[in-house]
C-alpha cells in the first residue's frame, strides 16, 4: 500500500508540472504584458512610476526576458516563498487576497460534497434496489432534470422564488455583522446558516450524477451469481445488500471524487457571482475583466491543484476499499 | 434471455409480421443501421427529445420569418412590458376567430416612479398570419418584409414573452439566440470530433510513449475546472475582435475542453475493436487494411461517436451560455441566450420582471431534449445485444 501510495504521489509531480505551465500560459495570453498594464492603470488615475519603481518590477517578474525565464521566477516564488505574485488591480499580492476567500471556498466546495454523498447515495441505492417503484421513477425523472439545469439558472429561480414569496434575498454567505469579521466559532456558525441555499443549488447536479451512477451500478452488481447465491443460502436482504453489493457499485462513486471536485469547483464559480458569495469564483471573474492576469491565473493554478489533491484522496481511498487495484501493481 | 427473445424485442410492435418466423427473418436480413432505427423508435422519450431538438435547430434557421421584430428593433415607448398573452376570447366573453392580443396601457408608481404596464382590453390588436411588417434580409439573400405572425399599426405591439430594458421583443430575441446558443453547440462539437477523434485515433492506433503522454494530457485538461478555464480562455481573446471572430473564438475556447471526451471514447473503441474476431476474419481473408477501416471498425464505433458527440452537444450550449451569461463570451449584435440571460444578474430586475428569465426555460428544455436523444442513441448504438 505504502508503495502503491508513493507512485501514485510520483504521478502527480507531472500532472502539476502541465498545470502549472497551462495556467501561466493563460497569465501570458492577454495581450500586452502586466508591467504596461500597470503604468496604464497608474497612468489614468494621475499616477506615475518612476524608473526605480519600473525597474525593480521588471526584475522581479523577469520582464523582457525569455518567457521560460519568468515561468520559473513565477514557479520559484510559489515553491519557496508562497507568493503567486502581484495582483495590479488590487495592489496587493495575490496571495493576500485569497487567503480569506478560499477558506471559504473550500468549506463550501466539501460541504457540498458531503451533501452530495448524503443525499445521493441512499437515493440510488433505494432506486436500485426499488427499480420501476414510483419512487424510483421520480428520484430518476427528477435526476434528470437536475442534470439538465444549469447551477446558474436554478441559482437564479431559487432567487425569484425567495424574493417573490418569502420577500428575501438568500443572496450572500454571512450576516452583515460577520462579513468582514475575523475567523471565529460565531462567523462558521454564521456561515452554516446561510450555506444550505448554495449548498442545494451547486449539489443538484452532483448529486444527480451521482444518483445516476450509483443506481446503475448498483443494478449491474445486483444481477450478479453472487448475489443470487447469498440469498439461496439465506442471507438477510439487508445484510446481503451492504455486504457485497453496495460496496462493489461504490467503487465508481470514489473514482469519480476527483471529477467530482472538479465539477464543483466549476459550477461554483458561476452560483458564487449569481449569489455574490464570497468566495474565488467572483474575484477571478473581476480580475479577468480587469486582465489581472497573475491573480486570475493563480486561482485557477489552486482550484486545479485541488482538484488534483481530490483526485489523489479518491485514488488512495479506491485503493483502499478495492484491494484488486493495490495488488494489481498499481495501474492508473 | 435467449437470441430471439433479444431479437424480438428489437422490432417494433406496429410492424411486427404476422408469424415469429417472418419476424426472425427480417431481423437476420436488416441491415445495422435498420436494427438500430428500430431499438431507437422503440425509446418514446428520445425520439421525442429528437424532435424537439430538430424543432429547435429548425426555428433557429428560420427565426428571421419566425420573429415578429428584428434581432435590435427597440420600442422606447415599451420598454419592460409584460407578456401579452395570445387571445381568442375578450373580456366581454366575445370569441374571435382570429387570435389578438390586448394593448398596453403605461403605469407609473408615484412613488418609485417605476413604469410598469398593464394589458388593455379597451385596445384590441388583432393577429395577422404572413403580416408585412419590419423588413429584413432573409438569410442575407433576398429582402423581404413577411413574418409567420404580426399585429398591423403604429401603436400595436406583440410582445408574447415581454420586452427588454430597451424594449425589444423578448420573443424574437429568444428565436434568434438560439440561432447562436445551438450554432455554437453544434460548431463546437465538430471542432472537438475532429481533434478528438484524430488524436484518440493516433492514441489508441500506435499505443505506447504517444498513448501515454495524450492520456496524460487529457488527464491535466479535465483535472482543471472547466468553467474558470474556459472564462480564462474567453478572457484572452481580444476585446476588440470583430464579432464574427469572438464567435469562433469562443466555439474554439469551449473545444478545448470538449475534444478530451471524445477521444477518449474513440482511443477506447479502437482498443477495443482491434482485437475483435471479425477483424481478425477480414485479416485472414486478406482484406486491405484501408477496407478493414473503412468497412469494419468505422461503422462499428461510428454508432458510439454520435452518441458522444450527441451528450457533448448539451455541454458545449451550457457553456457557452454560462460565459455569456458571465459577460465574457458573446457579444452585440450576437445575441446568444446567455447574453439575454445576463439581464437577469441582477434580483431586482428579476423580482420586478421574471419574465426574462424565459430564455433559461428555453436552454433547459434543450438540454433536455439532448440528454433523452443521446440516451435513446447510446442504447440503440449497438443494436446486437440488449
Amino acid at each position: 500500500m505504502l508503495q502503491y501510495i508513493g507512485r501514485r504521489i510520483l504521478q502527480m509531480i507531472p500532472t502539476v508540472f502541465l498545470i502549472s505551465v497551462i495556467s501561466f500560459i493563460l497569465i501570458q495570453l492577454p495581450p500586452g504584458d502586466y508591467l504596461t498594464s500597470i503604468v496604464a492603470t497608474l497612468a489614468q488615475s494621475g499616477d506615475y512610476l518612476d524608473q526605480d519603481q519600473l525597474a525593480q518590477l521588471k526584475r522581479q517578474y523577469g520582464l523582457g526576458q525569455p518567457v521560460y525565464v519568468q515561468y520559473a521566477k513565477w514557479m520559484w516564488g510559489i515553491l519557496s516563498r508562497g507568493s503567486f505574485g502581484q495582483s495590479f488591480f488590487w495592489n496587493r499580492p495575490v496571495t493576500e487576497l485569497i487567503a480569506d476567500r478560499l477558506s471559504i471556498t473550500v468549506i463550501l466546495t466539501l460541504t457540498t460534497m458531503i451533501f452530495t454523498w448524503a443525499v445521493g447515495l441512499p437515493i440510488g441505492i433505494y432506486s436500485a434496489t426499488h427499480q420501476y417503484s414510483k419512487l424510483d421513477y421520480l428520484f430518476t425523472s427528477t435526476s434528470f432534470i437536475g442534470l439538465a439545469t444549469p447551477d446558474f439558472m436554478l441559482a437564479l429561480i431559487l432567487l425569484y422564488l425567495g424574493v417573490v414569496y418569502l420577500g428575501k434575498s438568500y443572496a450572500g454567505l454571512f450576516s452583515p455583522e460577520f462579513a468582514d469579521a475575523p475567523w471565529s466559532f460565531a462567523r462558521l456558525v454564521d456561515m452554516m446558516k446561510h450555506i444550505i441555499v448554495p449548498l442545494i443549488i451547486g449539489g443538484t447536479s452532483g448529486t444527480a450524477g451521482l444518483v445516476r451512477i450509483m443506481r446503475g451500478s448498483l443494478l449491474d452488481e445486483l444481477n450478479k451469481p453472487y448475489v443470487i447465491t447469498a440469498r439461496a443460502k439465506g442471507l438477510s436482504e439487508r445484510k446481503l445488500l451492504w455486504k457485497y453489493p453496495v460496496r462493489v457499485a461504490i467503487n465508481p462513486f470514489v473514482s469519480t471524487i476527483g471529477w467530482t471536485l472538479a465539477s464543483l469547483f466549476s459550477g461554483g464559480t458561476i452560483i458564487a457571482v449569481v449569489l455574490g458569495l464570497p468566495t474565488v469564483g467572483p474575484l477571478m471573474l473581476s480580475a479577468l475583466m480587469a486582465q489581472d492576469m497573475y491573480l486570475a491565473g493563480s486561482i485557477l493554478f489552486i482550484m486545479s491543484i485541488l482538484t488534483v489533491i481530490g483526485t489523489l484522496i479518491s485514488d488512495l481511498l479506491l485503493a483502499w476499499v478495492d484491494p484488486r487495484i493495490r495488488f494489481e501493481g498499481g495501474g492508473r | 434471455m435467449s437470441q430471439s427473445e433479444v431479437r424480438a424485442q428489437t422490432l417494433p410492435e406496429a410492424e411486427a409480421p404476422t408469424s415469429a418466423a417472418e419476424a426472425e427473418e427480417k431481423v437476420l436480413t436488416a441491415s445495422q443501421w435498420q436494427l438500430m432505427w428500430w431499438k431507437f423508435r422503440r425509446h418514446k422519450m428520445a425520439m421525442f427529445g429528437g424532435a424537439f431538438v430538430f424543432l429547435m435547430y429548425l426555428c433557429a434557421a428560420f427565426c428571421e420569418f419566425l420573429a415578429p421584430y428584428p434581432l435590435d428593433m427597440r420600442d422606447s415607448k415599451h420598454v419592460t412590458a409584460p407578456p401579452q398573452l395570445l387571445r381568442w376570447r375578450d373580456d366581454e366573453g366575445n370569441f374571435h376567430l382570429r387570435p389578438f392580443v390586448y394593448g398596453l396601457k403605461e403605469h407609473v408608481d408615484p412613488i418609485s416612479w417605476r413604469r410598469t404596464f398593464t394589458e388593455d382590453p379597451a385596445q384590441i390588436y388583432p393577429v395577422y398570419l404572413f403580416a408585412r411588417t419590419h423588413p429584413y434580409k432573409f438569410w442575407g439573400l433576398f429582402e423581404t418584409k413577411v413574418h409567420l405572425f404580426g399585429v398591423k399599426g403604429e401603436e400595436a405591439t406583440i410582445f408574447l414573452l415581454g420586452s427588454d430594458s430597451m424594449g425589444r421583443d423578448l420573443f424574437s430575441r429568444i428565436l434568434y439566440g438560439g440561432r447562436i446558443s445551438l450554432s455554437v453547440g453544434l460548431l463546437g462539437v465538430l471542432l472537438s470530433l475532429v481533434i478528438g477523434a484524430v488524436l484518440g485515433g493516433i492514441s489508441g492506433y500506435y499505443g505506447g510513449l504517444i498513448d501515454n503522454v495524450m492520456q496524460r494530457l487529457i488527464e491535466v485538461l479535465r483535472s482543471i475546472p472547466h468553467i474558470p478555464l474556459w472564462m480564462a480562455l474567453s478572457a484572452a481573446l481580444p476585446p476588440g475582435l470583430p464579432p464574427q471572430q469572438t464567435y469562433f473564438g469562443i466555439t474554439l475556447v469551449l473545444a478545448v475542453i470538449g475534444w478530451t471526451g471524445l477521444a477518449r471514447v474513440t482511443r477506447g473503441k479502437i482498443l477495443s475493436l482491434r482485437d475483435e474476431d471479425f477483424v481478425m476474419a477480414a485479416k485472414i481473408c486478406g482484406t486491405s487494411e484501408t477496407r478493414i477501416i473503412v468497412r469494419h471498425l468505422l461503422p462499428s464505433f461510428f454508432s458510439y461517436l454520435i452518441v458522444s458527440v450527441t451528450l457533448s452537444i448539451p455541454g458545449m450550449v451550457m457553456g457557452e451560455t454560462s460565459l455569456s451569461f458571465l459577460g465574457l463570451g458573446m457579444r452585440p449584435p450576437y445575441t446568444s441566450w446567455g447574453v439575454l440571460l445576463s439581464e437577469a444578474q441582477n434580483i431586482g430586475n428579476i423580482a420586478h420582471r421574471p419574465w426574462i428569465l424565459i430564455p433559461g426555460l428555453f436552454l433547459i428544455a434543450t438540454v433536455f431534449a439532448f440528454n433523452f436523444l443521446g440516451d435513446g442513441l447510446r442504447d440503440a448504438a449497438d443494436p446486437y445485444t440488449r
